[in-house]
């Protein structure tokens, strides 16, 4: 069983990596949020805006992930090796989910809802942060919850440009040809995808109003 | 004394463009030269098919929609001339299904106007009781619950209530009844008209549906293709010699003799009613 006597005997680095790989995209996710929610609140009345932003944002989740990170490292300020390019590279990955399912989640509100908020003198900011945020909640969670699958993921590939994290282990082990060594990355972050995919769902549930 | 919603000669049209290309458009009248005056504590029902008109109409006075041509004039000012946020809450509005706010329990969907105009929470919580109560609705049972909680007849009780709560002058009602079954659609009419002449409103309600005209109305409107072109009271509306208003006395044909008044029941004079 030699194949688990690496977990047994690399167990604290291989913690230690979780907890890395765990940082980057939990930093990466707040950022992203704090960008996407934010932009299809503001994209929401202006229909010009709104295509040129999930334009974008659609455009950068079409590159893939590996050159993304290495277009970055040339970059002043935001590039360069490690975790901070990294973490430009994971927030760039996940607007485009967050973005869209905020756009539909405040656009496809039920219009009865909307004309009676409307008609009963509510102002455009009143409709839009008791009304439409509140009613878009569990679609927004939808997207944020795709989106941290896909960086918990990507964030393995961090570690090509020194960021640390699991993908230390998938890259060493492709490397020497070892199995075990990219089990030893690949199981946890895998774990980490469960984890995270059950616990958002328990909370999109919650807030799903009917 | 001066009417409380007047109507002078309004125009409103929307622009067409049926090949979806450039050049061809149309413009096309919704609602063409109306000219109507409501007074204070009417219930005046707008009755129309489909497309005639009524519910744009109704959105004029609120300004929802702002006429193209004419002026509609709310307690002697212009509808333009108007704040719409402080037209509105002054206006209660009450739609099919009620519109009510899923994500808010009935209470705080009854109390959102008063939450508006910042009413003290003692305030907003007696006057949610009195209109729960108003509408037959125990407040204890019912005050909590979430409109998804609610049977169709409950919410819209809770939408008449929510539209009376801060106490508007006029009412605008928009078919509030018709996703209703028959029995409680019947019923809540009955109720509803308890509950406007008790509290005196200026009621604008709108309806496809003449018996339900009859029965709440102090004064009937027929509209056909943007225009009025029948106005009366209840009593007297089957007696105009009009072809629209004859296709609706039709519709009369499969009532129960005994719901309708015996005096239109031996009127010689609406063969519609009867052929």
């Amino acid at each position: 069983m030699s194949r688990w006597q690496f977990f047994v005997t690399h167990r604290s680095d291989i913690f230690q990596a979780t907890l890395t790989h765990l940082t980057l995209v939990s930093i990466s996710m707040l950022i992203a949020i704090a960008i996407a929610v934010p932009l299809g609140m503001f994209v929401v009345q202006r229909p010009a805006l709104r295509s040129i932003a999930l334009g974008i944002a659609s455009v950068l989740q079409t590159i893939p992930s590996l050159a993304l990170f290495g277009f970055l490292i040339p970059i002043p300020f935001i590039g360069g090796i490690g975790t901070r390019t990294a973490i430009v590279a994971l927030v760039l990955y996940a607007l485009l989910p967050i973005l869209r399912n905020t756009y539909v989640g405040l656009t496809s509100i039920d219009s009865a809802v909307l004309q009676a908020a409307e008609a009963m003198g509510m102002t455009d900011n009143q409709i839009l942060w008791r009304v439409r945020l509140p009613l878009a909640l569990s679609i927004i969670l939808a997207g944020i919850r795709t989106s941290t699958i896909i960086t918990i993921g990507v964030a393995t590939i961090a570690a090509a440009i020194g960021a640390g994290g699991l993908g230390t282990f998938i890259f060493r082990g492709v490397a020497m040809v070892n199995d075990a060594v990219i089990l030893a990355g690949a199981i946890p972050a895998a774990l980490l995808a469960i984890v995270a995919d059950g616990l958002l769902a328990l909370l999109e549930r919650r807030l799903k109003v009917t | 004394m001066k009417p409380t919603i007047q109507f002078r000669d309004v125009t409103y049209s929307v622009t067409r463009n049926p090949s979806g290309t450039s050049g061809a458009s149309s413009t096309f009248d919704i609602v063409s030269a109306v000219s109507l005056e409501i007074h204070a504590g009417e219930t005046l029902v707008l009755l129309g098919r489909s497309g005639s008109g009524k519910t744009t109409l109704l959105k004029l006075v609120n300004r929802l929609l702002t006429p193209q041509k004419g002026a509609v004039i709310v307690q002697d000012r212009a509808t333009s001339e108007w704040d719409p946020i402080a037209l509105r809450r002054g206006i209660g509005y009450v739609i099919q299904e009620g519109g009510l706010f899923p994500h808010f329990t009935v209470a705080q969907n009854i109390s959102l106007v008063p939450t508006l105009e910042n009413w003290d929470s003692t305030r907003t919580s007696k006057r949610v009781r009195e209109l729960l109560e108003l509408v037959g609705l125990e407040p204890a049972q019912f005050a909590d619950r979430r409109p998804n909680q609610l049977s169709g007849g409950q919410r819209q009780r809770v939408g008449v209530a929510r539209a009376l709560a801060a106490d508007p002058p006029i009412l605008l009602m928009d078919e509030p009844f018709g996703a209703l079954d028959p029995v409680t659609r019947a019923e809540m009419q009955r109720e509803f008209a308890d509950i406007s002449r008790r509290l005196g409103k200026t009621i604008v309600f709108v309806t496809h549906d003449l018996r339900e005209a009859r029965r709440l109305a102090t004064r009937i409107v027929l509209l056909e293709s943007g225009r009025i072109v029948a106005s009366s009271t209840p009593e007297e509306f089957l007696r105009i010699d009009h072809p629209e208003v004859r296709a609706f006395a039709a519709t009369l044909d499969s009532t129960p003799a005994d719901q309708l008044p015996h005096s239109q029941l031996q009127q010689p004079t609406e063969p519609g009613a009867r052929a």
